[in-house]
């Protein structure tokens, strides 16, 4: 007794317009391959080219689709009917136009993922396809950038506005020593291109602002945040949960980095797990605290990997997940993160709806425009390089007081000064005159704030701060030292 | 060939793509001889983000094939919006087209309904063509 299979409208133009059409066979594969020998028409669009039913076509053996049975292979009894039944599906463009063919190029250079069932072809059409918005080229964003471009990754941005230092080569593996004093952006396409020809790479010279951050990620699929500093992460986060894109997030200091992915739709932001920023100044960043050269190379590359996974649709992505990974012990942590109702940015009340003065939130106030074009003392608790030159070569008596540590004397010092580290001026302050001028200097004026600032509390009235550390006096008034 | 909507079938459309925006919109076309005289908004099922993706189920097809046998008419084909892009066909739809369906496609942009077009799979499955479609 034969069975008879459901046509549906579309196919019914092969099928003489019936409805339904009788087959034999014993399995539903089999009753399949005599529908298609009975009107061949209706093989290319039941079938792929590879000869797997198409994945828009269900068939249901009479209630129960196939595919919760044993697929082609479920047998069928005298009587039993099976149904095609067309899957409706389609959208609007990903990306305009679209880039999905890979050239015989592409299939070599990317074999290594092509064979591997998890990315293969489709996967790295949606590479290609795929976009990330790099904020910074610097540490992270080095090993990140350059990893996603060989991946094949279509379009990488990059948000970068400084020029390559030879403080940054230590890490920073994008740039080389022959593009020191060059732009990082100019560098990093150069060397992204030259590991990739077959992607797009889009510069932005400019700072992330809360005027443009949104119109920097809308063409982004992920935001990978590489930025060393708070005002910018919690822009990166809000924008990108204001945006709906995922955030790749990474940060370092000194042996330990950090990693998760924030904003997604289900997941938690970089808020819900800090809703406030640290005091200013609490938190060293990299410049004043160090940090080891190869650690970005890891932190950078999770961030990769999980905007990779992000955009193949992969794995088990770290969202709700905090990693941190501590490179002296060599060893993983991960702590679970929530999303947090109370959330102000992503919570079910939010009260961040939109970008918000984030220098302003993190609680450091601009300097005076004047101040910053002439270089000058903005206060009355300041000096200058300039200043400080002119009064030791007028002979005037003023202590200078150097309270950065010991490894950092070592490499630069303004002569004449007096080493007390920040950490050992509580107990040592005695041994300061409080009869002399004062001046307290570090890098670059974070620590000798906070050293005048202390001084002051303890009685000291004739205290400055050198204004921008020995970086300054380097650049201004002795440039034979050298700079770190 | 063509496709004619009737003034109700052109307005369904375009005010379920303005419902669901900035999410995509689907729906059947029911009709007859060219002429869709009917519409029947479907649930948007996709799993892969409802602003770039549409789906529908088989069971909401079947239920779509059985209101055309319903009232005497024809399944021809079905409609979706493209929330802030062209109306014009994408691999995706390409991907996953039946043959002789009439696909309309209405561009949605900020909440308003723009361009309406319709398009129907070559026979060999390689591009879709446009087709004329009057309301």
């Amino acid at each position: 007794m034969p069975n008879t299979i459901h046509i549906p409208t579309p196919l019914r133009p092969f099928t003489e317009k019936k409805e339904s059409v009788e087959v034999t066979g014993a399995t539903v594969g089999e009753l399949l391959a005599d529908l298609t020998k009975q009107y061949e028409g209706l093989r290319k669009h039941l079938y792929a080219d590879d000869g797997r039913l198409r994945n828009f076509v269900n068939v249901y053996l009479n209630d129960e689709d196939i595919r919760y049975l044993q697929k082609e292979k479920t047998p069928v009894k005298p009587g039993d009917s099976l149904s095609i039944v067309p899957s409706v599906a389609g959208g609007a463009p990903t990306a305009a136009p679209p880039r999905t063919d890979l050239s015989a190029e592409e299939i070599k250079r990317y074999s290594r993922h092509l064979i591997m069932p998890e990315v293969g072809v489709d996967g790295q059409k949606k590479l290609k396809a795929g976009s990330v918005l790099c904020i910074g080229a610097g540490g992270l964003g080095s090993p990140a950038a350059m990893y996603l471009a060989a991946a094949g990754v279509g379009r990488i941005g990059i948000v970068d506005f400084d020029v390559v230092d030879f403080s940054n080569l230590q890490r920073q593996l994008l740039h080389g020593t022959s593009s020191v004093g060059r732009s990082k952006l100019e560098s990093a396409k150069d060397r992204l291109h030259d590991l990739n020809p077959h992607i797009e790479i889009d510069t932005y010279e400019t700072t992330v602002s809360s005027d443009n951050a949104l119109d920097l990620f809308k063409p982004y699929d992920v935001i990978l945040d590489g930025t060393d500093n708070f005002p910018t992460r919690y822009l990166v986060n809000d924008a990108c949960v204001l945006a709906g894109k995922p955030n790749a997030y990474g940060s370092i200091f000194r042996f330990e980095g950090q990693a998760s992915v924030f904003a997604t739709k289900e997941g938690p932001c970089y808020r819900c797990l800090y809703p406030e920023p640290p005091p200013p100044g609490l938190v060293p960043s990299c410049a004043e605290g160090g940090v080891l050269g190869v650690l970005p190379g890891i932190i950078g590359v999770i961030q990769a990997t999980e905007a990779i996974k992000l955009i193949l649709g992969i794995g088990d992505p770290l969202i709700g997940r905090f990693l941190i990974y501590d490179a002296l012990k060599m060893r993983f942590r991960e702590l679970k993160l929530r999303k947090d109702a109370d959330c102000p940015v992503c919570g079910t009340h939010p009260t961040v709806t939109k970008l918000i003065d984030y220098e302003q939130f993190c609680g450091i106030r601009p300097e005076p425009a004047a101040a910053q074009a002439t270089g000058a003392a903005v206060n009355e608790w300041e000096t200058t390089s300039v200043d400080l030159k002119k009064r030791i070569d007028a002979g005037d008596d003023v202590f200078i007081l150097d309270v950065r540590e010991p490894n950092e004397y070592q490499i630069c010092r303004i002569p004449g000064s007096v080493l007390i580290p920040l950490g050992e001026l509580p107990r040592r302050y005695a041994e300061l005159p409080k009869d002399k001028d004062i001046v307290a200097h570090c890098k670059m004026g974070g620590r000798s704030a906070k050293a005048q600032e202390f001084l002051q509390s303890v009685g000291f009235k004739r205290v400055k701060n050198l204004k921008g550390g020995i970086l300054d006096w380097i650049d201004k008034v002795d440039p034979s030292q050298p700079k770190y | 060939m063509g496709l004619r909507l009737t003034a109700d079938v052109d307005s369904a459309i375009r005010a379920h793509g303005v419902e669901t925006y900035p999410n995509e919109c689907c729906g059947a076309l029911i009709g007859r001889d060219g002429v869709a005289t009917e519409t029947l908004a479907l649930p948007n099922m996709t799993e892969e983000g409802p602003r770039r993706r549409f789906k529908v189920r088989p069971q909401d097809y079947r239920a779509a094939e059985g209101r055309a046998a319903q009232v005497g008419a024809e399944l021809l084909g079905f409609y979706h919006s493209h929330p802030d892009h062209p109306a014009k066909p994408s691999q995706t739809d390409l991907d996953y087209a039946w043959p002789f369906f009439s696909y309309v496609i209405v561009s949605v942009r900020e909440g308003v309904s723009g361009d309406m077009t319709s398009w129907r799979l070559r026979g060999d499955r390689s591009a879709f063509d446009p087709e004329s479609l009057d309301s």
